[in-house]
């Protein structure tokens, strides 16, 4: 892309960043804003899901959260195992800055864009599942350093708002500039960017293990209590957020003139078969250690996997679970998987599902169950706690679809400063 | 024509028109920018309706205690407002006088709690005591203690039953009543992202329930089940609320916040003893002042052979169990 000559002069000669950067915000509104009768239709439905989800928030705030299913014994739900998975879809759209910037794999630059776009949608559903969670959202200030009192560095959850709030400013500052030096004509510095790409793979890193600490550091629960907790909340993210982004690309392929070359896509899946299999190999480790040598400590698996004192709550979703990801993993090694084609897109459908289901209620209920004084009282989302997760998945995927429809259309030269001089 | 030439020659775009008059004021903007703004001022409009409910929910708190700082930056001005404003908001919404004490912790002084597991019957008065004198919300009968029903020969938590009921006791059985243990390593405080639990200096963990964000960390951290969390704001009919109340004990907690057994402070850090050890029937239960070298409970943990739960977990209790036979 050649710099016209005469915008760096317009750029360079009184018409200062003061001036364009509000018109570059302005006109990603506008591109945003507009396009077909489907992409129409699709941010209506995602708006209406989005507002029952905050209209079911907002009764909960008014009632209690006595309108979920939660309780003492099993006192975090599907919000936060929403927010366990999500973390993990933020940490993997990073999985692309890997082999753009540390293996110099050049198709794959073209396409990194995505996977942050991704990562700043999927940081803001995290945001949203934990304030949900909150019994008093309107003492969040109080999570404010300075102002309210911060517990770090002792409280694993303030590490979590640290890291969470720095990779969001930081995918949002690469995304802001290479599509804001784009939209000028102009090739970006790398100064300006690159460092923070690379800052960006050792924070997605954090996220994850600074949430996996969250849980893994609490030794009264002790199925969460294992070292292995961290690395396979790293290994189940390199599956999912690729496994996301390779559906995105589907989808702007469908949708756009937009189509990336085949070289991402199968770079994409080659990380997640090796990612899979570690996970599965992990999870084999984790079942032989807990039943081989039983006793309490293996309480939490046996409910999950097998049940409990006749309580089989939580057994469908994990063979399930187990199950969608073992077939995804297969069919993400056979070699269609490579080529264009429904395999990939299945293979990516089981894999997100599946983690989904085996972080989130096959995690975070069963460190619950049995109860620390070994009671066993199961627990399923209610249908108000089924919509505000909706509604933050529906905002999330809002979100991200604006973010693409910029991307797309600012990477497709149809914005500079030149064509919308009125 | 390269891209520079093209960029040079192009005409600026003209704003598209509709054919016909054009609308009054608006005339300038085109029919799509009218229907995108008609369709988000619905939107908008159907976010401020969807989010309604919000505002009854601010109507149960107000600015004051929105702003009101954590409890150890309170000054002593500062917390007679707070107190008055509490004491006033119980009469509004309970029709209740109560007194709210800010008792401190008397220097000198570590409180301990042991059971006698030979002589406890699971008889449950010290359950219900708790609900009665910490204001628990009637309707899920709530009490910071629960008792677990033991078959003998075992301390596997797994093989007890806190659902147990007939005869107390039962035969071949033993009771185990578990409650907060004010541990030395809490780390239910650890855990806390806003520092609002802490433990204070007779030992007793304490909570500020007007600074809790309720994300109720601490409820998954602690290994005794100790912690409740108000999952409704709680109701108490007038005439059975304790109004002896204190700030960091038992006043009445707003909901979404979490809270947990204090020892009785309001009662102990005045020379009294805790609600579920006088509602005892068999004494059982033995409380007093590690510190005091003459106390029972001194004599108790230097004599009996005592134990504590979870000790492998490190949490260092301030809790004690012993059998006598």
């Amino acid at each position: 892309m050649n710099n016209p000559s005469h915008i760096e002069a317009s750029i360079s000669n009184g018409s200062s960043h003061l001036l364009s950067y509000p018109k570059f915000l302005m006109r990603s509104i506008a591109l945003a804003t507009d396009g077909s009768l489907l992409f129409y239709a699709w941010m209506t439905v995602l708006t209406a899901i989005a507002l029952v989800g905050a209209n079911a928030w907002a009764n909960q705030v008014r009632d209690g959260m006595i309108v979920t299913n939660m309780t003492d014994h099993v006192s975090w739900g599907l919000y936060i195992a929403n927010f366990t998975f999500c973390v993990g879809l933020a940490a993997g759209g990073v999985m692309m800055v890997i082999p753009a910037y540390l293996y110099d794999d050049e198709e794959m630059h073209h396409v990194v864009i995505i996977g942050e776009a991704v990562a700043i949608a999927a940081i803001l559903m995290c945001t949203l599942s934990v304030v949900v969670d909150l019994g008093r959202p309107d003492r969040f200030w109080h999570l404010i350093p300075g102002i309210g009192r911060f517990n770090w560095p002792l409280s694993m959850l303030t590490w979590d708002v640290i890291v969470l709030n720095g990779y969001l400013v930081i995918n949002l500052h690469i995304v802001g500039y290479l599509l804001y030096m784009r939209y000028l004509g102009r090739k970006p510095n790398p100064y300006w960017y690159v460092p923070f790409v690379f800052l960006s793979i050792f924070w997605a890193i954090s996220i994850h293990t600074v949430t996996a600490f969250l849980y893994c550091g609490l030794g009264g629960r002790p199925f969460w209590n294992t070292a292995l907790l961290a690395p396979r909340f790293l290994a189940s993210a390199f599956v999912s957020g690729p496994a996301f982004i390779i559906l995105v690309m589907r989808i702007l392929r469908i949708t756009t003139n937009d189509s990336a070359t085949a070289g991402p896509a199968k770079t994409l899946i080659q990380i997640i078969r090796v990612a899979m299999t570690v996970n599965l190999v992990m999870l084999v480790s984790e079942i032989f250690t807990l039943f081989y040598t039983g006793g309490a400590h293996a309480a939490s698996a046996h409910y999950l996997f097998f049940g409990s004192h006749g309580r089989y709550g939580l057994v469908p979703w994990i063979w399930s679970a187990i199950v969608f990801n073992v077939i995804g993993a297969a069919l993400f090694f056979l070699p269609s998987a490579l080529e264009r084609g429904s395999v990939r897109i299945v293979a990516c459908v089981l894999c997100i599902v599946g983690i989904w289901i085996e972080k989130g209620m096959g995690l975070i209920i069963p460190g619950f169950i049995p109860s620390t004084l070994h009671e066993i009282v199961e627990y399923t989302p209610s249908l108000l706690e089924w919509k505000v997760t909706a509604g933050i998945w529906a905002f999330g995927l809002a979100v991200l679809t604006i973010l693409l429809k910029i991307i797309t259309s600012v990477f497709s030269e149809k914005t500079t400063p030149s064509a919308e001089v009125l | 024509m390269d891209r520079t030439e093209q960029l040079q020659n192009a005409k600026p775009p003209v704003p598209h028109k509709s054919s016909g008059p054009s609308l009054p004021i608006l005339g300038q903007v085109s029919r799509r920018t009218a229907v995108k703004g008609a369709f988000a001022t619905l939107g908008a409009s159907a976010f401020v309706a969807a989010i309604s409910p919000l505002r009854h929910a601010m109507q149960e708190t107000s600015l004051a205690e929105f702003m009101q700082q954590h409890y150890q930056e309170l000054s002593a001005e500062d917390k007679l407002t707070v107190i008055k404003r509490l004491e006033d908001d119980a009469l509004e919404k309970y029709g209740v006088e109560v007194t709210i004490g800010d008792d401190r912790p008397i220097p000198g002084t570590k409180f301990v709690y042991a059971i006698n597991l030979s002589v406890c019957n699971g008889n449950g008065k010290c359950v219900e005591a708790c609900h009665k004198e910490n204001n628990h919300d009637r309707s899920t009968n709530q009490s910071y203690i629960r008792v677990l029903e033991m078959p003998m020969g075992t301390m596997d938590m797994g093989q007890g039953s806190t659902t147990y009921s007939g005869t107390v006791p039962a035969d071949g059985k033993f009771y185990l009543p578990v409650q907060c243990q004010q541990c030395d390593e809490p780390p239910c405080v650890n855990v806390c992202p806003v520092q609002a639990t802490w433990k204070e200096e007779d030992g007793i963990v304490v909570v500020d329930y007007n600074w809790c964000i309720g994300c109720r960390y601490c409820e998954a951290a602690c290994p005794y089940h100790a912690r409740r969390f108000n999952w409704k704001a709680p109701e108490i009919p007038a005439d059975e609320i304790n109004p002896d109340q204190g700030y960091l004990s038992n006043r009445v907690r707003p909901q979404g916040v979490v809270e947990k057994c204090t020892y009785c402070l309001h009662r102990t850090r005045r020379g009294r003893l805790p609600a579920c050890l006088e509602a005892c029937p068999t004494g059982a239960r033995v409380f007093g002042n590690i510190l005091d070298p003459n106390s029972e409970i001194r004599w108790l943990l230097e004599n009996k052979r005592v134990y504590v739960l979870k000790e492998e977990l490190g949490t260092k209790p301030a809790f004690f169990y012993f059998f006598d036979k």
